[in-house]
Parts: C-alpha cells; structure tokens; sequence
C-alpha cells in the first residue's frame, strides 16, 4: 500500500499543464465559442506531438503503455484549463477501446490526425460530435465504430464543449472492446475534469476575494466568505482521493472485477460531482455580480462545471451504482 | 501508486483480525460512566497484554513498532470488530505523541508503559469557562514555590475528568506575559490535595464531563511537559494530532458506514428502502471511503517525511461532519423509534457524534484555518 505519484506521474502532467498554461488560456477557451468548431488551433496536434493522444495505448501500437492513474492527473489538467477539445473521450475512451478491438483506426487517432468522441450509452446524443471523424458508440453489449454520420446540432450552455443529436453513418462492430469498461473509463474521465474544474474556481475564487475591498477590507477577511471557500476546499480535498483509487481499479483489473471497479468508478464520480457543484455555487456567490456576468472568464468553468457535473451521470445516478454494488438495491 | 495490501500487511491485517474475534469482551457498560470506566480499563489491560493497545508505539513501552500503514489496518479491524471503545484515547492519541515529542527521557520511561497497560488514564484538562475556542485565554495560575508550582482556578468539560488518574493541563505559570507565552504545560496527578473534581451530567445524562477546582494544589515541577513558558507551542503540538489521525481514523466511521448499510437492509422486511434514504446511506458510505483513502494517500506523505499542519483541520471537519450525517441517516431510517433509547446504539452515537463538531475545536475554528492557513486568506476582519 503506497498511494503516492511517481516522479514520473508528475513530470508528465507538469508537461502538460504547461502546454495548456501557453495553448490553452482563458481567451483560447472564449475564443472556441465563437468558432464554427469550438476548436483551439493546434492544441490537438500539439498533443499528439507530446505523447498525450498515445498515451493510453499500448506500446506495440505505438502508444506510451501508460496507465488510467497517470491519465487522471493530466485530464484533472484539462478541467483545470477548460480544455474545449474532446481529451477524454477520444483518448480516455475511444483509443482503449479501438486498442482491445485492434481496428485499423488506432493508428490515425495515436497520430492525431483523427478526433473520436463516444456515445457511451447509445443515447445519440454526443459530445463534439460535429468535430470529430468518428464515434465509438455502444450497441447493445458491445461498441461499435461510427463514422459518416449526420449531426444536428443542440445549444448546449457551454458553447466550448457542444453536443449534436447524431444519426445514420457506417457502423462497424469493435468486437473484443469491452463496453462495460469503456462506461467506466468515461465516467472516471469526467470525474477527473470535475475535480480540476473545482480547483481552478477556487484558485480563481480565493485570488479574487483577497484582492477585492468592501468596507476598506479585502472581502476574504469576512468570515462568511472564508466559511464558504473552506468547505469547497474540503470538499475537493475528499473527492480527489477516490479518483486516483478509482483509475487504480480500471488499471488493475487482476484484482477489480467489473462490480468492484464500477463501484469505485461511480463513488468517485458522485463525489467528483458534488463537490464541483459546490465548487461553482461558491464561486460564483464569492464573485458577487462581477462572477455572474458573460464577460468575466469565471463563467467557462462555471458553465463547464455544470456540464460535467451531469455528464456521464450525476451524482445520484452514481450512488445508485454504487447501492448496487454494496447490496443496498 | 500501489493500493493493494502487500503480502505482510494481509498476515497482519489477519493477525489483528483473529486476535479480536477471539477476545471480544462483549458488551461492557459506557465508559463515561464509574463502572464502566473501570470496565473498560480492564479491557485496555487485556489489549496491552497481547501487544495490542499502542501498536504504533515502540516495543519498549509496550508497542509493535508498526508503520502508519499498519496502524491504520488495525484501526480498521478494531472498529469493525465491535470490542468496545478505548477510554485511553485521550492519552494515546491527545498526550502520547506530546510525551514522545518533548518529554524527558525519565518522563517517556515513567508515564508511557502506564499509559499502554491502563494503569494510567489521562483526561485533558484545557478549557475553562471563559477559554474554550480562545484557550490562550486560560486564567488558571500556576506559580512557581521551590520544586513545585501551586495551582489556583477553574477548567471545565473535562471528560472523564472525574475518574481519570492523570490530567494534562495548560496553565499559566507567568499571569505578566501576553497571551500565548507564560503558558505551560502541566501533568497533575488527579489525586492531588487541593484538587476538587465535580462530575457534570452531559446531554445524554452521563456523568462524563469534571469541572476541576484548583484551589493551592501542588504539583512537583518535574510533571512540565517541556519548557515552563512554552506551554502553547507544546500543546499546539499535540493539536495536530488531536484534529488528525490520531484521535479519529477513518476504520471509525467505515464500520459506522457498515452498520448503517446492514440497518438500512434491515429495516423493511421484504428488503426496500425508501429512495432518498437509501441515497443518504450511500452517500454517507461513500464519504467513509473517501476518508479513508484520502488518510491513505495522507499516510504515505507522511512516511516520505511530510509534516500534517493547518491540513489536519480539514479532516476534523469532514469527519466530524460525516459521524453526525451517519447517525442523522441512521435515525431516520429508525423513522418514530429513534427517539426510544433503550437498546439504541444509535441514538447514543448520534448524541455523541454531536459533539464532534464542537470538542477538538470547533469547526468554525477548523474553517478558520483553513481559510487563513491552507488557502492563504486574509487574517480576521
Ligand atoms: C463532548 C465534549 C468533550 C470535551 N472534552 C474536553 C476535554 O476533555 N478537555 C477539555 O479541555 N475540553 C473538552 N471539551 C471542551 C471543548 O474543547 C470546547 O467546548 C471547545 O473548545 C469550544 O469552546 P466553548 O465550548 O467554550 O465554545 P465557545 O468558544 O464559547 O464557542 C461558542 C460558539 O462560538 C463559535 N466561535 C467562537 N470563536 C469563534 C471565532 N473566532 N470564529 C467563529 N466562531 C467562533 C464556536 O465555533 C461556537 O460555535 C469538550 C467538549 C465536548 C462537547
């Protein structure tokens, strides 16, 4: 029992955390709004450059080998900076999967030169869809991989990451992908954003308060304010834990069999929620009206807090999950 | 990262696991109360005889020497198993780790092989009536006479106080200095002449809490525990463990988590439950487990040298907070029989775990800190 990150884990999100520091600021993400595809240029080649696409796949394959505790730390990054770009999805989700199916797409989705989202519940209704040149969608038990379909596109609230009803396209069983799992690597994936968002609205939050005066003081030194930012605090401080535990379980499936990951999975994704709700809510009151105007960056990750709070199931839904797995259904 | 339990901690896990099964005492009676005090010093001498009362301790007092890791494996199984609760805590978890700190050698030979077999049992004497979240405000005088000091004054919510054998103080052996200096930090035998315990009933109606009265009560100057003067800083010390890991590790409320999940399957005959109690009982389970690995990912910190400062408030709260949601959960799932006490386990820890939030400091000292100390927020409006 060691639970702790390598050297290694850490240099490669500082790697990472870096480039979104230099491709990815604020005005990139705002930017991405006003764009036909909510894109920022060259970030996903960028990623690819560095590893970060391969980084899941295995070596024969051409990827880095690298394990789901290593990702969460670098996906908690893409919260951290609203990365619009659809990270997780394609390589959380869709490159494992197209891995275990050994399709000939692997290739073109390690180099980049493609962008996969998923539809991991087989609702139609799918993240960067519009963008991307194929979908890994759930088909019964199983996934499938489609492409040449039609989209529609939903007003969704965070314009920097938009969803689109799909239909038709060409589809092809992904057989010996395990759908379960890629369920899981999904949900785990938007855990990991909702604690970066949750720590970037209250890096951003505690910044603000200290600098901004009422009453000659700098409201932070109220005690209501402080009261608010320590329970996001502690909230995130809870949450983190259980989704590095959680990609321990997806890693080692030795020692997880599915009802155990999925239980772990699930815990940590309704923490991870609850606690970037809180997050948001206290940010945003911290802010006053400043916090709840269109102009004022706050709003990106406010808005991305909402989506990814919901996305891939909400904080009930997962406790249900978990209900389940410890015999309380 | 690795999270299983190696080949060694399993044996142990097994060892600790096995020992209790087979040396449950069964149910004693409350141990805030004088019989059940004596009850369970009993059963903290049968722990020490096996080697099991201060397994984090050093062999030499009477410990196993193990690691952080380990300790909290045989915190787990404790509190799993059902064996009654420790009336050593406060001395364990509250005074030990001052002793190992800052006591002299003598100090750590005398006092803590006692403290492990129960011979010993220290109750905490820090508040006052007018000092409790603001404890630098303590009036109680301890002046200097030739190889003694002599007390006078008043501390409050002592518990156990008045069966203890030991107290700890903090009292304020220099009443010209500011504040937090001239404070000292003072092991008074309970049975001094000049000391007047008077037991007070708490919520439940237990006679748990003493006030002391000290009235020129002498206590031999060889019982301060550091340097006379530098009280605070040695009991600040100890306040870290007090609102950390020590005093309330997460087996605690993991077996609490249990026990509400086999309530919650108990309670209607044909197996349902009630949607949004059920998401309470998940939800309490899960936060359990979210202490517990967070404490795990806090121990190896620890053991690759890191210290536990202002972050120790944080758990204070989420535990502390947790323990009243569990219980809360649990009478509502007991819906109009929570409130009959007999047999009630519940209801009893739910009184108990009220007071979380208060003793330890109270959580809006805990979010003060945090606020000021972890996030780094402007000091007091
Ligand atoms: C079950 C139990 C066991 C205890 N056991 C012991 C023991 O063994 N030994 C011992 O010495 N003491 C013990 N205590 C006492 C405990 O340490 C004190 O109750 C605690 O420090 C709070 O002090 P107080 O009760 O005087 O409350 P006060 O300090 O008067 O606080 C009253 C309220 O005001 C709030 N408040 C105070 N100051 C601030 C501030 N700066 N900012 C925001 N809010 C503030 C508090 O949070 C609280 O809500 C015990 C208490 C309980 C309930």
């Amino acid at each position: 029992m060691r639970f702790e990150f390598t050297d290694e884990h850490d240099m490669f999100r500082n790697t990472v955390r870096d480039l979104f520091a230099d491709r990815c600021p604020p005005d990139a993400v705002r930017a991405s709004w006003e764009t036909t595809d909510a894109r920022v240029p060259d970030l996903w080649g960028a990623l690819a450059e560095i590893g970060v696409l391969a980084a899941l796949a295995p070596e024969e394959a051409g990827g880095l080998g690298m394990d789901e505790v290593a990702f969460v730390r670098i996906l908690e990054e893409v919260g951290y900076a609203a990365v619009p770009e659809p990270l997780m999805e394609h390589a959380f989700v869709a490159i494992p999967a197209l891995a275990e199916a050994r399709s000939d797409a692997l290739d073109s989705a390690i180099a980049g030169s493609t962008t996969i989202t998923i539809d991991i519940d087989g609702s139609g209704t799918v993240a960067s869809a519009a963008i991307a040149d194929a979908i890994v969608t759930r088909v019964d038990d199983g996934l499938a991989f489609t492409t040449q379909y039609d989209t529609t596109a939903l007003t969704t609230i965070d314009q920097s990451r938009r969803l689109a009803a799909v239909k038709g396209g060409v589809t092809v069983g992904l057989d010996g992908a395990d759908a379960a799992l890629a369920y899981d690597r999904a949900v785990l994936g938007a855990a990991a954003q909702c604690i970066g968002i949750a720590r970037r609205l209250l890096d951003a939050t505690v910044a603000y308060v200290g600098d901004r005066q009422q009453f000659g003081k700098p409201v932070g030194s109220y005690q209501a304010v402080k009261h608010h930012l320590a329970d996001v605090r502690i909230a995130v401080e809870f949450a983190a834990p259980l989704v590095y535990r959680a990609a321990w379980s997806v890693a080692h499936p030795e020692t997880h069999e599915p009802l155990a990951r999925a239980r772990d999975v699930s815990m940590a994704k309704a923490q991870a929620s609850d606690a970037v709700d809180l997050a948001a809510r206290k940010a945003l009151q911290c802010h006053g009206a400043i916090g709840y105007t269109f102009e004022y960056d706050l709003q990106l990750w406010l808005k991305r807090a909402w989506a990814l709070s919901a996305a891939y199931g909400d904080a009930r839904r997962h406790r249900d999950r978990v209900a389940t797995a410890i015999g309380l259904a | 990262m690795d999270l299983e339990l190696s080949q060694r901690q399993v044996e142990f896990r097994d060892e600790i696991r096995t020992w209790l099964t087979e040396h449950h005492p069964g149910r004693i009676a409350s141990m805030d109360t004088p019989d059940g005090f004596e009850a369970h010093r009993e059963w903290e001498k049968v722990l020490f005889d096996a080697g099991w009362s201060v397994p984090a301790w050093p062999v030499a007092y009477g410990g196993r020497d193990c690691d952080l890791i380990e300790w909290l494996i045989y915190e787990e199984e404790y509190w799993l198993s059902g064996v009654p609760g420790r009336v050593s805590a406060n001395g364990v978890s509250l005074l030990a780790p001052t002793i190992f700190n800052f006591g002299s050698r003598q100090q750590q030979d005398h006092f803590l092989p006692k403290m492990a077999s129960g011979e010993h049992i220290w109750a905490q004497g820090w508040s006052e009536p007018e000092a409790g979240s603001d404890l630098a405000g303590i009036k109680t005088k301890a002046i200097r006479d030739g190889d003694d000091f002599v007390l006078n004054g008043q501390k409050t919510w002592c518990s156990r106080g008045a069966y203890a054998d030991w107290i700890f103080c903090i009292v304020r052996t220099d009443p010209d200095a500011e504040r937090h200096r001239g404070l000292t930090y003072l092991l008074v035998p309970a049975d001094s002449p000049g000391l007047e315990r008077r037991p007070i009933n708490r919520l439940d109606g237990e006679p748990s809490f003493a006030e002391l009265f000290f009235d020129d009560c002498r206590v031999s100057a060889d019982h301060v525990l550091g340097e006379e003067g530098q009280g605070w800083g040695v009991a600040m010390a100890a306040a870290g463990s007090e609102r950390g890991l020590s005093l309330r590790s997460p087996g605690r409320f993991m077996a609490a988590a249990e026990r509400l999940t086999e309530l919650a399957r108990s309670i209607r005959a044909d197996g349902s439950i009630d949607v949004r109690l059920r998401d309470e009982v998940v939800d309490a389970w899960i936060r359990a487990q979210a202490y517990r690995w967070q404490t795990y990912q806090l121990a190896a910190g620890l053991m690759g040298g890191d210290e536990i400062g202002s972050e120790a408030s944080l758990g204070k709260v989420f535990w502390s907070e947790l323990d009243v949601e569990l219980h809360a959960t649990a009478l509502r799932l007991l819906g109009d029989r929570a409130e009959i006490v007999d047999d009630n386990d519940w209801l009893d820890g739910y009184l108990f775990a009220l007071s979380g939030p208060i003793y330890a400091g109270t959580n809006e000292i805990q979010r003060n800190i945090i606020a000021e100390r972890v996030l780094g927020l402007p000091r007091r409006g």
